[in-house]
């Protein structure tokens, strides 16, 4: 592997690493559900896409022929964050609006 | 023609997506991948009543530039969010009334939204057709709107041409 | 150099990880514990992957494939059993 390819395999894993670190220091951190739900939607996604990216760069230098199952991965990712994000938004809507739940001030 | 593809962009994409999970090895594998192309949507026709939409390649092409650009921004502008103090975010709730009346078209943009800079869709109103979306920073409600509408549904309108 | 890097993107990663742990222990919403699953889930992806750099064997991403699709399925039965009470109607 030459040391262009490397060099932008490393940056691609950092990249992604440093995403998914942000993405989960956001849940950790924000004080509210729908804004923690914007660190995984967003953040995590992007840093796992990137990993995978750099993977799928990886094993198409190292191994013979060209190394494209990634490229599915990382669209079923893509597709799927929004539609699990809008789902469990909808469920935490839901439980706020439960009258047994009124009395907590959602803001 | 239309017998054996009733939907042809579906059984292009189941194609390649065989081909891709493969990484494209071998003939075999391509044999294979034509047998499910013409098979799954003819077994999963009646899942798909309706006739797909006509889609105009160009601007769906432009649009999926712009909506990977846009991933990367958002992306950054979560992170800086995340790391600074959490005290200073104004998160809010926001409606953007919908021009359009089309089940997916609105699916499409609202997971765009989901996608791109500071916010989540939440919910389609398919009585007044309206998105509901979370922002996780607001200075200006209108601008929000007016990013969204001219920035995503705009060309999503071309597209579909609805 | 790209050794060191996933040396670093390990820690990185495994202190993701600890963090989705921490929300989904803390709670205070059954959502916001499914949330954190499902971070801790696309962790585990990027986990996989990045061990498959490591050991230069793509079987690990078959894997990642299989738990990305479960992740997925899981959340949204969770999410729909907290909307309806139940999951297939």
């Amino acid at each position: 592997m030459s040391i262009w390819t490397e060099t932008l395999v490393a940056l691609l894993v950092l990249v992604g690493a440093s995403f998914t670190l942000l993405g989960s220091i956001g849940l950790a951190r924000l004080p509210d559900f729908f804004m923690r739900l914007h660190g995984p939607t967003k953040t995590t996604t992007l840093g796992v896409g990137a990993m995978v990216v750099a993977s799928a760069i990886y094993f198409s230098v190292t191994d013979p022929g060209i190394s494209l199952h990634e490229i599915a991965a990382t669209l079923f990712l893509f597709i799927t964050a929004p539609v699990s994000a809008h789902l469990l938004c909808k469920a935490a809507l839901h439980i706020a609006h439960k009258p047994d739940n009124e009395s907590k001030s959602k803001d | 023609m239309r017998r054996f593809f009733p939907h042809p962009a579906l059984s292009i994409a189941i194609f390649l997506l065989w081909m891709a999970l493969n990484n494209a090895s071998s003939l075999a594998h391509a044999v294979l991948a034509m047998i499910l192309a013409i098979g799954l949507p003819l077994l999963t026709r009646r899942f798909w009543p309706e006739h797909p939409p006509t889609v105009k390649l160009l601007p769906a092409i432009r649009l999926f530039g712009i909506v990977i650009y846009d991933i990367l921004l958002a992306s950054i502008d979560v992170a800086k969010l995340v790391l600074g103090p959490t005290k200073r975010i104004k998160p809010a709730f926001i409606e953007v009334p919908l021009d359009m009346q089309d089940p997916f078209v609105g699916t499409l943009l609202a997971s765009i939204v989901s996608l791109t800079p500071g916010t989540v869709s939440i919910d389609i109103d398919r009585t007044r057709w309206v998105l509901q979306v979370h922002a996780l920073n607001v200075d200006d409600r209108e601008a929000t709107i007016r990013a969204i509408k001219a920035r995503y549904e705009q060309p999503l309108k071309e597209i579909f041409s609805c | 150099m790209l050794n060191a890097v996933i040396q670093i993107a390990f820690a990185m990663i495994a202190l993701a990880m600890v963090l989705s742990l921490y929300r989904m222990v803390r709670g205070p919403d059954a959502t916001d514990r499914i949330l954190a699953l499902d971070t801790l889930y696309i962790n585990t992806i990027a986990l996989l992957v990045l061990l498959g750099i490591n050991t230069s064997n793509s079987a690990y991403f078959e894997s990642a494939l299989l738990i990305a699709i479960m992740g997925f399925v899981g959340t949204v039965a969770l999410s729909k059993y907290l909307l309806r009470g139940n999951i297939i109607e």
